[in-house]
């Protein structure tokens, strides 16, 4: 299509339009269902996006960030911990290694043990935070070494329990991006369903409009434009309320955890707008092609 | 349409001297289209060779031939059901020829895609059977349908609509529905559609057949004006005394189909 057509069929040429009479239930057809399936996809766009986020996150620390703990009597504590950071030190591939102070071990703690913690009542290893470098380290080695000259470093890299989690919040994304793929298919039947009844109830008018002259594409303009509209409005409404669904849930924090997550953030909050635009491009290409079908079995 | 440049532009120098209107509501371009109607009198407006058609079981027409030349006024006659309507959808392209073939404007029809067809039957006017309004627009609309399906640029090329409407007396109704009409009304309405865009032919189909005799003379006092402006006239009807009274006007040539074939009549009727 040419910009040309594009632009008389958004504008529109209001007697084109009025060559073929109003169609009842496919114009509420169209608008419900593109409304809907809008209001649908906002919000597996939202959850593809914020798994998205959550799985790079997540992804990121996992790779960056590992804790050493230090299980020793009293008295061996201060020695180990001098040598595991001196261990960390050498190692190829940590960035950065350090001691947790005693407050801050406590900062941890106290979600979990109260305020009026005293850390020397428990058995509480030391902790050391690494910094993974880029590239990163080798854990196996680092193990070995720590083993042999620090017996009580214990190496927690967060893999072992972290990376399912990764994987979950990465299919969740993709489950989001087929949802939307789903969606766009159920939209583009239903428009498909709409336009040939609306072009087989308009078998005669469309019939008479080939026998005075009419070009196939003034005909299929006139319900392609139809369809095309309508679904424009009825998304725009669907993602309207999607949006206002979106906003209503909880601000993302750190108590909540993934599910008060679930939104968009920042630029991402234009995404959604383009939804209307894309049921409308559905809808032009169903109703352009139902109707060349259509046209096809006319002389 | 085969014309050299040098004779469209004696066409429009000839046309710019003519007044604006003439006595049938017309623009230039309407006079632009009957003088080329005449510059092609050589050719042939619509021309059917050996053509045979079946809509699956018998032939219904065969070896069907026949020419129609610029400016002249032919009947087709026969029973009814002897293939006339038939005859007539094979001359505007509504029904492709089982054997045969069909020739508009020197194009052979099975040559033509689908936009070529279009603009093909905007040069061919024709009053079907049935009328085949579109109901639910006014009976103004539905005349100046073949403009508003042309685009912009058909606009300034056909008639004006409101003088073609007083040409048919119809300009009392304009804001009617087809549904409200009277059978007489509607078969001035279908010859005032196939008029809009100053088609070189016109094929009417039972133009009388509903409506009382005062009226169907009215049709053909149309259909004559139309012819004496020259345009080509093809109209389908076994009404004989319909048929007389043409022939008292202009010349007239009557087909007749029977038995499958078309032939000349005799001077019986
Ligand atoms: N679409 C069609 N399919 C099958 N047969 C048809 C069709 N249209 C017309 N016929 C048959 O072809 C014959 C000629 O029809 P028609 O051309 O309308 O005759 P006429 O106009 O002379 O009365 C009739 O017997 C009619 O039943
Ligand atoms: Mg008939």
């Amino acid at each position: 299509m040419s910009r040309g057509s594009i632009r008389t069929l958004m504008l529109g040429d209001a007697q084109a339009a009025r060559v073929v009479p109003p169609s009842g239930f496919t114009a509420q057809l169209t608008l419900f269902v593109s409304g809907a399936m809008a209001f649908l996809a906002v919000f597996a766009l939202a959850l593809s996006l914020s798994a998205g986020r959550l799985a790079d996150r997540w992804a990121e620390e996992l790779a960056r960030s590992a804790t050493l703990r230090i299980n020793a009597p009293a008295d061996q504590r201060a020695a180990q911990t001098a040598a595991a950071l001196k261990i960390l030190t050498q190692t190829p591939g940590i960035a950065h290694a350090r001691a947790l102070t005693a407050e801050q071990q406590t900062a941890l703690l106290t979600p979990w043990f109260g305020a009026d913690l005293d850390l020397d009542d428990l058995p509480v290893p030391q902790l050391i935070e690494v910094i993974e470098a880029d590239p990163g380290y080798d854990a196996a080695g680092l193990r070995l070494r720590l083993a042999a000259e620090v017996p009580g470093a214990v190496l927690d890299d967060h893999t072992r329990w972290r990376r399912p989690l990764v994987e979950a919040a990465q299919s969740l994304r993709r489950l989001g991006w087929f949802a939307i793929a789903l969606i766009g298919g159920a939209t583009a039947a239903m428009i498909t369903l709409a336009a040939n009844a609306a072009l087989s109830a308009n078998a005669q008018v469309i019939e008479v409009l080939r026998l005075i002259g009419a070009r196939d594409r003034y005909i299929a303009q006139a319900f392609v434009r139809r369809f095309t509209l309508r679904a424009l409005i009825g998304a725009t409404v669907g993602v309207a309320f999607g949006l206002g669904g979106v906003m209503a849930l909880p601000e993302a924090s750190q108590e909540g955890g993934f599910l008060t997550g679930l939104g968009f953030q920042g630029l991402s909050w234009l995404l959604p707008l383009l939804i209307p635009l894309l049921g409308a491009l559905v809808a032009f290409v169903a109703t352009w092609s139902a109707a060349h079908r259509t046209l096809k079995e006319l002389t | 349409m085969g014309l050299g440049r040098a004779a469209k532009e004696s066409i429009s120098n000839a046309v710019n001297f003519l007044p604006d209107r003439c006595n049938y509501p017309g623009s230039k371009a309407q006079v632009t289209n009957r003088i080329h109607t005449e510059y092609i009198k050589a050719g042939h407006v619509i021309e059917l060779e050996n053509v045979g058609y079946s809509y699956g079981g018998g032939e219904l027409l065969s070896d069907v031939s026949v020419q129609l030349i610029p400016g002249s006024f032919h009947f087709l006659t026969g029973p009814s059901g002897s293939g006339k309507s038939t005859l007539l959808k094979l001359c505007y392209g509504a029904l492709t020829p089982t054997t045969g073939r069909v020739r508009a404007f020197e194009a052979d029809m099975r040559d033509l895609d689908r936009d070529q067809m279009a603009m093909l039957r905007r040069r061919i006017g024709v009053v079907h059977q049935d009328c085949r309004f579109l109901d639910h627009l006014p009976l103004a609309d539905n005349i100046a349908l073949p403009l508003t399906v042309s685009g912009p640029d058909a606009s300034q090329e056909g008639s004006d609509l409101k003088e073609l409407m007083q040409w048919v007396g119809l300009s009392e109704r304009a804001h009617a529905l087809p549904p409200e009409l009277s059978g007489g009304e509607r078969q001035r309405a279908a010859l005032a559609r196939a008029v809009i865009m100053s088609p070189d032919v016109i094929l009417a189909d039972e133009p009388t057949g509903n409506v009382d005799w005062e009226m169907s003379q009215r049709l053909l006092q149309l259909l004559v004006e139309l012819n004496r402006m020259g345009k080509t006239i093809l109209i389908a009807s076994h009404d004989l005394a319909l048929i007389r009274a043409a022939k008292s006007q202009v010349p007239v040539r009557v087909l007749r189909i029977s038995d499958r074939r078309l032939q000349l009549a005799g001077a019986d009727l």
